[in-house]
C-alpha cells in the first residue's frame, strides 16, 4: 500500500503553506558553502589553458618549461587522460570535451591544465606551455554547417535517422515525429501561414561559475566537492573516465548558485581529479566567467521553418516544422527535443516535425531549462498568432479551439491524460491583464508552452531522533527550494511540525544512486520517495507502539502524528506520539528509520500560458517589458513560494533571451562577448514584477498530484514577447534576440516597404 | 610616479584600474592611491564654479545640491556609471583618464566646458577636458602628471544641460552611443549659446559645433531639432562591434541629441 503512486486527493494540513526555507539564513548571511568555498590542507590551484582557435589541429604541446617552473606540481594534457571509454562514444565525447585530444574544436576548448601552489604561479605556468596549432577552417552558424561544402567538425559522424551514407557530415541526427497526412491536411486548409525564424545562442547565466575541490590519493580513493545538479552522475562519469571504482570516489554537492541544466554535465571536474592524482595533493579548480561562457554548455542557436494551415472557422488542418538546432562540437539530442515539443500544445490531426542536430565549432550544447522547447515554441506560437490575425480571430480563442486535451494523441506520440493547456488558456482569457488598456507604443502578446518533465531513480532516508525530530537525507540537489518542500511532505505524512524536520542533501557515500536534478524532477521524485520513506517509518513506529502495548501491529493506526490502538478492546490505551515512541526507541528495537529506493515513473506533463505587455521606443528600438503574467499548471503546489519563484525565474530568463542575450562570434570563430557586460542578462531594474497564477490539475501518477514546475516557465516567453513586440512595433519579429538594432532595422524595412507600396 | 621604471597608475576609485589588472590587460609596477589625500575628496564651490577633487566618488556628486542645481546633466551622467556600488567608488577624473570613447561623464563635462586641473613635476596646468583624451586608452598627460581635480564653471543664467545614453539594459551597462547638450537661452526662449557632444561614436568624444549652430537662434522648433540630429549623424564615425552597428549608433546618436536638447531647454526654463 505504501508504494501506491496513484493520486488520492489527500487533505493536507501543511502542504500548500509557505514556511521559511531551511537554507535561507545561510544563504542571506553568506554562510552557505558553494563550489568555490571548500578548502583542504595543502591544496593546489588548478588552471586551464584553452584554445584561442575555433578549429585547429594540435601538432604538439610542449609543457617542459611549465613543469620546471618553481611551485608547479602537475601539468596535464590529454596524454594524462588515457581513453578508457571502451567504445562508448558518448563518454569519449565527454572526455574529449573536457580536454582536446589532438584537435581543438571550439574557441575555449581545454588543451592543457596545471596545478600550482598559487594562482599567480598557475597563470605563469600556463603562459609557459607552448602549443603548435594548425588552424583549420571553421563553421559556427547552423545553416552554414548544413551546407555540403561546410568544414567538417567531427569526421566520424554520419547522420543518424538519415539516408545511409559514407560521406562525413555535420548533421549528426534527423528526428521525425508526427502523425496523419500533412499534405492532405494542407489541401483542406483555407489559410496557410509559412514562415522562417532564427534564434541566437544563449547561456543559462547561473551566477556561480563551475568550481570544485578534487582529492585523489595513490590508493585510488578520491573525493570531489563540486557545484553540480547531479553528484551521483558526476561520480559515475568521473570514475569511469579516470578508471576509478565508483565506490571509492565520494562526491559531495555544494550549495548551488544556479544551474538551469548547465550543471548536469561535467566540464572540468575530471581535469581537477587528474591533476590531483598526478600531484598527489588536493586541487581546487574554479572557472572564470570567461571560461564559463567559452567552455561550459550554452543552449542551441536555431533556424526554423514553420507551416500551419487551418479552415476559415479556425480549426488547424495540418502543421509542419523543420527545426535546425546547433549542438556545438559534439552530437546531442537538442533538435530532437525541439521536434518533440514543437506542437505538443495542440490537438492536431496531421502534424510532422523534423529536428536536425547539427555540429558547429562552438562549445558543446547542454540543457537549458526545458531544453530546446522555447525556440520551437517561438516559431510555432508566432505562426499561430499570424494565422489568428489572418482569420481575424482572437489569438486566445484560436488556441483554445485547437488545444490538446485528455485523450489527445500528442504530436510526439503518447496520448495525454488530464492536462492543463486548456485551463491555462481559460485562465489567460479571464485574467484582468488581458483586458487592461495599453499605452502609446505598447503591445500585448501571449503564448503557450509545454514540457515533458522527468522522474527517474531516487532514494530517500528518513531517521527519527530520540527527541522526535526527523533527519531526512535526499539525493536530489536542491536547486529551487526543494528542501523546504520535502520537509513539508515529511512533516505532513508523519503528522509533526515542519520545524521538526531537517532535510539534508546526502553525498554519494550516503545513499544509493540518484539521477541528476533535471527534468523538473526534484520535488516530483524526491517528494514521492519522501512519502514512501515516511510511510515506511510509520510502519516501524506503529510496530514499536504495538510492542509497547503488547498488541498486534495490525491493531495500530497512525493518526495525526500519533499511534492509536484500534477498537474498543484497546480503549484503555492512550495514543503514543512520535516523540514518545522515538524516546523509547533505544529499548524497543533501536533507531527508527524509513527508506525508499524507487524509480519515480509517471512525471506529469506540464503546460503554461504567458501574457506580456511591452513598450517599444520606435526611434531606438529599445523594448521595456511593462507587465508580465505567468499561468502554469503545477499539479499540486507543495510550497507555493517556490512554485511562484520557478514561474518568475523562467519568465525572467526568457525575457533576457528574447530581448538581449546572445553569443556573438567574430569572423575568426572566437566568442566576442564572454562576460556579463556584453552578454546582457537582465538586471533587476530591467524587469517588471512578474505576476503568477498557479493552477492545480493533479498528476494522476503521484500520490499528491505533483507535476514538475521548474522548466515549463521558460518555454512561452520568447514567443509571448515576440508577439507583444510585433504588436507594439507594427512589424513581425522573426529573429531572437529582438535587440534594439534588430527592431530598428525591422521597423525601417517595414516603413520602406510601405513607402514602396504606396509609391508603386 | 615620474621615477617609476614600468607603468605607473593613479588609483582613485579603481573601478577601471582593478578590472584591467585582474583581466591581465595591464601589470603596473607602481600604483599610487590618492583616496586618503583630503584635497582629492572634496567638492568645493569657488567664485568661478565648482572644483571636484580627483578622489570624489560619483555618488557624492548626486548629493551636492548646489552642483545638481548648476549642472544636472553632468551629475546625471556621473550617476549612470556602472551600478550604485560602482558609483560609491568611481570618479569623474578616473572616468576621463580611462580614455574610453564610451565614458558617460566625459560628454557632459565637455558640454559644460569643464577643465582638468593637472599637476606634475613641472607644476600645474589647466586643460579643457576635450583636450585630455587623444584616443581610446590614450591621454595627453605627460609621464608623472595626474589630474587633481575637475573644474566646472558657474553656468550662465538661463542655462541647462542634459546627458542621455543608449544602453540595452537600464543599468550595469556601457553606452552604445550618447549625447550631451548644454545650452543658454536669451529673451523669448531663443537659444543663444550651445555645446553638443557625442560619445561612443568615434575614437574620442566628439564636440559637434555644427549641431550647436543648428539650434542657436532657434526656439528648438522641429526644424532646428531635425537639423541638430542631422549634424550629429554627420559627425559620427563609429565602428561596428558587439555593442552596436555603425548604422544604429549613428541614427540613435541623432535621436539622443534631439532628446537631450529638449531636456536641456526645459531645464534652462524654455517652454
Amino acid at each position: 500500500m505504501t508504494l501506491d503512486t496513484q493520486f488520492t486527493d489527500q487533505k493536507f494540513k501543511l502542504v500548500g503553506s509557505r514556511p521559511d526555507r531551511p537554507d535561507g539564513v545561510d544563504k542571506v548571511t553568506g554562510r552557505a558553502r558553494y563550489g568555490a568555498d571548500a578548502s583542504a590542507p595543502g591544496q593546489l590551484v588548478g588552471a586551464i589553458l584553452r584554445s584561442p582557435h575555433a578549429h585547429a589541429k594540435i601538432k604538439k604541446i610542449d609543457t617542459s618549461k611549465a613543469e620546471k617552473l618553481k611551485g608547479v606540481k602537475a601539468v596535464i594534457t590529454s596524454a594524462d587522460l588515457p581513453d578508457l571509454t571502451n567504445g562508448n562514444r558518448g563518454n569519449y565525447d565527454i572526455l574529449e570535451n573536457c580536454m582536446a585530444r589532438g584537435r581543438a574544436l571550439y574557441d575555449g576548448h581545454a588543451v592543457a591544465a596545471v596545478a600550482a601552489i598559487d594562482a599567480e604561479t598557475a597563470r605563469r605556468a600556463l603562459s609557459l606551455i607552448s602549443v603548435d596549432y594548425k588552424v583549420l577552417p571553421h563553421v559556427t552558424d547552423v545553416d552554414a554547417a548544413m551546407r555540403s561544402n561546410a568544414p567538417i567538425v567531427q569526421p566520424h559522424v554520419r547522420t543518424a535517422g538519415g539516408e545511409p551514407s559514407d560521406k562525413p557530415t555535420n548533421i549528426a541526427q534527423i528526428s521525425t515525429f508526427g502523425h496523419g497526412d500533412v499534405e492532405a491536411g494542407f489541401a483542406k486548409a483555407d489559410k496557410i501561414v509559412e514562415k522562417s525564424y532564427k534564434t541566437e545562442q544563449t547561456h543559462q547565466g547561473y551566477i556561480e561559475p563551475h568550481a570544485c575541490l578534487a582529492t585523489v590519493g595513490p590508493d585510488g580513493q578520491g573525493e570531489l566537492w563540486v557545484t553540480t545538479q547531479g553528484h551521483y552522475t558526476f561520480r559515475n562519469l568521473c570514475a569511469s573516465l579516470l578508471g576509478m571504482d565508483i565506490a571509492k570516489l565520494k562526491v559531495t554537492s555544494s550549495e548551488i548558485g544556479g544551474g538551469f541544466g548547465g550543471k548536469t554535465h561535467v566540464w572540468m571536474e575530471p581535469l581537477a581529479l587528474a591533476l590531483s592524482r598526478k600531484a598527489n595533493r588536493p586541487v581546487k579548480l574554479v572557472m572564470s566567467r570567461e571560461d564559463v561562457f567559452r567552455a561550459s554548455g550554452p543552449t542551441s542557436s536555431t533556424s526554423m521553418d514553420i507551416k500551419i494551415g487551418c479552415t476559415n472557422d479556425g480549426r488547424i488542418t495540418a502543421a509542419t516544422a523543420t527545426l535546425r538546432y546547433q549542438d556545438g562540437a559534439f552530437p546531442g539530442i537538442w533538435g530532437m527535443l525541439g521536434a518533440m515539443t514543437a506542437f505538443a500544445c495542440y490537438d492536431l490531426e496531421n502534424v510532422q516535425s523534423v529536428g536536425y542536430d547539427v555540429l558547429v565549432n562552438r562549445p558543446k550544447v547542454a540543457a537549458y531549462r526545458a531544453p530546446s522547447a522555447p525556440m520551437a515554441a517561438f516559431g510555432v506560437e508566432s505562426t499561430i498568432d499570424l494565422l489568428a490575425a489572418e482569420l481575424n480571430m482572437d489569438a486566445v480563442e484560436f488556441r483554445l479551439l485547437n488545444a490538446a486535451k485528455e485523450g489527445t494523441k500528442a504530436s510526439y506520440g503518447p496520448t495525454y491524460g488530464p492536462i492543463g493547456i486548456g485551463p491555462t488558456l481559460e485562465a489567460v482569457k479571464n485574467h484582468p491583464h488581458m483586458h487592461a488598456p495599453l499605452g502609446k507604443n505598447q503591445g500585448r502578446g501571449m503564448a503557450c508552452g509545454f514540457w515533458f518533465n522527468f522522474g527517474g531513480q531516487t532514494c530517500t532516508d528518513l531517521n527519527i531522533g530520540v527527541d522526535g525530530t526527523v533527519n531526512m537525507t535526499v539525493g536530489t540537489v536542491d536547486v529551487g527550494g526543494a528542501r523546504a518542500s520535502l520537509s513539508l511532505i515529511a512533516a505532513e505524512e508523519l503528522g509533526i511540525p515542519y520545524e521538526h524536520v531537517k532535510c539534508n542533501i546526502g553525498d554519494t557515500a550516503s545513499l544509493g544512486h540518484n539521477d541528476t536534478t533535471e527534468g523538473s524532477r526534484g520535488t516530483f521524485s524526491s517528494g514521492m520517495a519522501t512519502i514512501f520513506a515516511a510511510r515506511n517509518a510509520i510502519e516501524e513506529l506503529k510496530s514499536r507502539a504495538a510492542k509497547t502495548w503488547d498488541i498486534d501491529p495490525e491493531e495500530v493506526d497512525w493518526v495525526d502524528g500519533e499511534a492509536v490502538a484500534k477498537g474498543v478492546e484497546h480503549s484503555n490505551l492512550g495514543p503514543l506520539s512520535l516523540a514518545q515512541i522515538a524516546k523509547a526507541s533505544p529499548n524497543t528495537g533501536g533507531p527508527i528509520a524509513g527508506h525508499s529506493e524507487t524509480v519515480a515513473d509517471g512525471a506529469g506533463v506540464s503546460f503554461a500560458s504567458h501574457i506580456c505587455d511591452v513598450e517599444v521606443d520606435p526611434e531606438t528600438g529599445s523594448t521595456r517589458v511593462v507587465r508580465y503574467t505567468v499561468v502554469q499548471d503545477a499539479g499540486k503546489a507543495i510550497h507555493p513560494d517556490y512554485v511562484e519563484g520557478q514561474f518568475q525565474g523562467g519568465a525572467a530568463q526568457g525575457i533576457g533571451w528574447a530581448l538581449n542575450e546572445e553569443y556573438i562570434y567574430g569572423e575568426d570563430g572566437r566568442l566576442q562577448n564572454p562576460g556579463f557586460l556584453d552578454y546582457r542578462i537582465p538586471v533587476c531594474s530591467d524587469l517588471p514584477f512578474i505576476d503568477t497564477e498557479i493552477l492545480e490539475i493533479p498528476n494522476p501518477n503521484h500520490p499528491y498530484g505533483i507535476r514538475g514546475v521548474g522548466e515549463t516557465s521558460i518555454v512561452p516567453p520568447l514567443a509571448a514577447i515576440a508577439n507583444a513586440v510585433s504588436n507594439a512595433a507594427g512589424v513581425r519579429m522573426d529573429h531572437i534576440p529582438m535587440s534594439p538594432p534588430r527592431i530598428r532595422k525591422a521597423i525601417k524595412a517595414e516603413a520602406a516597404m510601405h513607402q514602396e507600396v504606396s509609391a508603386g | 610616479m615620474a621615477n617609476a621604471k614600468g607603468s605607473a597608475f593613479l588609483l582613485a576609485g579603481g573601478t577601471d584600474l582593478l578590472v584591467r589588472m585582474k583581466s591581465g590587460a595591464i601589470d603596473p609596477e607602481l600604483i599610487v592611491d590618492i583616496k586618503r589625500i583630503p584635497a582629492t575628496q572634496a567638492i568645493t564651490k569657488t567664485a568661478s564654479g565648482f572644483k571636484i577633487g580627483a578622489g570624489v566618488p560619483c555618488a557624492q556628486l548626486g548629493r551636492d545640491a548646489a552642483l545638481v542645481k548648476a549642472w544636472p546633466g553632468v551629475v546625471e551622467a556621473a550617476n549612470l556609471i556602472g551600478s550604485d556600488q560602482v558609483q560609491g567608488r568611481c570618479t569623474v577624473a578616473g572616468n576621463l583618464c580611462n580614455a574610453s570613447p564610451a565614458a558617460d561623464s566625459v560628454p557632459a563635462m565637455v558640454a559644460a566646458r569643464a577643465k582638468a586641473a593637472i599637476v606634475g613635476a613641472g607644476g600645474r596646468r589647466s586643460v579643457a577636458v576635450e583636450k585630455v583624451v587623444t584616443g581610446p586608452g590614450r591621454t595627453s598627460l605627460e609621464k608623472g602628471e595626474f589630474i587633481e581635480a575637475i573644474v566646472l564653471p558657474t553656468p550662465a543664467p538661463k542655462s541647462g544641460d542634459a546627458y542621455l545614453r543608449f544602453t540595452p539594459r537600464t543599468e550595469m551597462d556601457i553606452a552604445v552611443c550618447s549625447a550631451a547638450v548644454n545650452l543658454t537661452l536669451g529673451p523669448k526662449g531663443v537659444v543663444t549659446a550651445a555645446r553638443v557632444v557625442l560619445g561612443a561614436v568615434a575614437p574620442t568624444v566628439v564636440l559637434v559645433p555644427a549641431a550647436a549652430k543648428a539650434i542657436i537662434g532657434s526656439t528648438l522648433d522641429d526644424d532646428a531639432l531635425a537639423n541638430l540630429a542631422a549634424a550629429c549623424e554627420a559627425a559620427c564615425a563609429p565602428i561596428d562591434d558587439k555593442r552596436g552597428t555603425v548604422e544604429f549608433r549613428t541614427e540613435v546618436a541623432g535621436v539622443l541629441a534631439r532628446r537631450a536638447a529638449k531636456l536641456a531647454y526645459e531645464r534652462a526654463g524654455g517652454k
